[in-house]
């Protein structure tokens, strides 16, 4: 049995989650993770012949400030505007004392700078979400990407 | 008009100047794949870790012709167009798997592991009736076949097996020895990623050819101080030039230097540091101290060492203006879990969220874009210098010329070489 204020909690972070990278919050994105996260975006090709092979994987929080200063700092990319649709939320006791594993879709349509949009990706997120305090946070996100042959290519994350 | 009448002009007879049409014409793209694709070259196909054991079979392309590779009973690979020899339907949909044959979904016709056909439902008909004439015989109704050539693991195929010159020569000097040193023990593939880039197929194998960008356009390598312009490296081709190895040693330049000379040049240069930026070190795996490489064999592939990360780059064109970019990310057999991780962390490096990689996808689709209606206008490809290719060695990262060796050769093979042409 999952308390509803939990399962409410739970819910809100993965909207959060989408809504602060849409709009481009994401040196705030990054504090939705635990220290000790992992994030990893990883090609539904490779999960299904059990290959580790990744796309994107950072195994703690400095990491992942990392790809975030660099995609601000670095990264050349196409100009675009991300806009995430998630549903189906599913959420299940994890192992562990307040430790929940949450699996859900996801689609992200891109736009570019003439408005034209185009549906960029489209998989499903493999949460383990643990409590810190009074706050649920993402100790293990992994992508699944259904959309595997990327278009263009994939600056801003999933 | 031919193609040859419609590339009335090489501005200039060295390839430093290239005509954008060159990129968006419908029959050029269709000349270039029977031509290029088809004709008289070795194509990457795929690693021979991927097919270990009889049956084993992958599906591919070569151009946008679809293949499927796979082991046969006595241990050997064939490859063969994936397409029934009957009504023409796609044999092998998936795009990996393990069978004792590959039977068509479509009327059931059935083929070996050598890709000669085995059974045909119904071939004497039913009660007496139907079924195929007396002169049919299955021995003429085959897969058609590709030559492979299994260079240290690595697969590469032809169309034109009679043709072809020998891989070996193929290959030239410097990047048979390149090819030998990625595959000097068992390879073990760790993943593929896969960038769908909506360019002319083309642009990418310049941006291979194109030692120039490497630290302009991938500013994560400049940035965080990774690698600059201002480290040893150079460019190594085969005599033909059609192909390019381009090399890099870290660690060779002075911090002072560099940051002098990317002043001068008005790009900034390292700073800012990494917050954990212990994946990205090069633990030293070779004899050689080359830290990063990447190598271009015409026309579809590049092998690459970014550091500890290795991958094939298999280059698939699916119309003149768009092609998939197919990376196999591989370590070897022989590493322990430590260094498999490594080489798995080190692929945040490239691919088409890669850090020092996934420009390239932008760089190919803005050029495509803007240059799409000015055919009669062209590039200009001269840094290293114009005029004859001379040598196939140049040790200098500030240079392009191996993109003038790619036009040469593909004017060669495409029938429209300038007049005097370099090659």
């Amino acid at each position: 049995m999952i308390e509803s204020k939990q399962r409410e909690q739970i819910n809100d972070l993965l909207n959060d989650y989408v809504w602060y990278i849409d709009t481009d919050r994401l040196e705030e994105w990054i504090e939705f993770f635990t220290d000790d996260c992992t994030y990893r975006v990883i090609p539904r090709e490779n999960v299904e012949q059990n290959l580790p092979g990744v796309v994107i994987l950072c195994e703690n929080k400095n990491q992942l400030t990392d790809r975030i200063v660099s995609y601000r700092e670095a990264n050349e990319y196409n100009l675009h505007y991300d806009r995430h649709i998630i549903s189906n939320p599913r959420i299940e006791n994890g192992k562990g004392k307040n430790t929940f594993h949450v699996l859900s879709n996801y689609s992200v349509y891109q736009s570019n700078l003439d408005g034209e949009t185009r549906l960029f990706s489209v998989g499903y997120y493999d949460d383990v979400i643990v409590y810190e305090g009074d706050t649920p946070k993402f100790k293990e996100r992994t992508v699944v990407v259904d959309t595997f042959s990327i278009p263009t290519l994939l600056a801003t994350p999933l | 008009m031919s193609i040859a009448e419609k590339i009335d002009w090489w501005p200039r007879d060295d390839y430093s100047r290239v005509p954008f049409k060159l990129y968006h014409d419908e029959a050029i793209y269709e000349q270039e794949m029977e031509r290029i694709f088809r004709g008289p070259v070795w194509n990457f196909m795929g690693l021979e870790a991927e097919i270990p054991n009889t049956g084993d079979f992958r599906t591919t392309w070569i151009g946008d012709t679809p293949v499927v590779y796979n082991r046969t009973e006595n241990g050997e690979i064939a490859a063969f167009v994936n397409r029934c020899a009957h009504r023409g339907a796609t044999v092998r949909r998936e795009s990996y798997g393990n069978a004792a044959d590959h039977t068509c979904i479509y009327h059931r016709w059935c083929y070996d592991l050598n890709g000669n056909l085995i059974g045909v439902p119904f071939q004497r008909g039913v009660h007496g009736k139907g079924g195929m004439s007396d002169d049919f015989h299955k021995s003429d109704h085959r897969l058609r076949p590709l030559r492979v050539e299994n260079y240290h693991g690595v697969l590469f195929a032809s169309f034109k097996g009679d043709e072809v010159e020998p891989l070996v020569d193929y290959l030239g000097p410097h990047h048979a020895h390149h090819i030998a040193r990625l595959g000097s023990r068992p390879m073990k593939v760790i993943g593929y990623q896969r960038q769908y880039i909506y360019g002319n197929w083309k642009f990418y194998n310049e941006n291979l050819r194109d030692l120039y960008h490497g630290t302009l356009l991938h500013e994560f390598q400049t940035t965080f101080a990774i690698a600059r312009m201002t480290q040893a490296g150079g460019s190594k081709m085969d005599p033909r030039h059609r192909h390019n190895l381009s090399w890099g040693i870290e660690g060779t330049d002075d911090d002072e230097d560099a940051k002098k000379a990317y002043e001068e040049a008005k790009v900034k240069d390292g700073v800012l540091s990494l917050k954990d930026g212990a994946y990205v070190t090069y633990r030293p795996e070779w004899e050689d101290d080359i830290s990063i490489s990447i190598c271009s064999v015409f026309p579809n592939s590049c092998f690459q060492q970014i550091r500890n990360s290795l991958a094939t780059r298999q280059i698939r064109p699916k119309s003149m203006n768009e092609f998939e970019l197919f990376w196999t990310i591989y370590g070897y057999e022989d590493d322990d879990a430590d260094m498999l991780h490594h080489r798995n962390m080190q692929a945040n490096l490239v691919g088409p969220a890669g850090l020092i990689s996934m420009e390239d996808g932008e760089a190919v689709e803005i050029v495509h874009r803007a240059t799409a209606r000015e055919g009669d206008f062209h590039s200009v490809v001269e840094v290293g210098g114009g005029g004859p290719i001379v040598g196939t060695e140049s040790e200098s990262l500030c240079i392009d010329i191996p993109c003038r060796g790619f036009w040469s050769y593909y004017s060669e093979l495409m029938g429209i070489e300038a007049e005097g042409g370099i090659r």
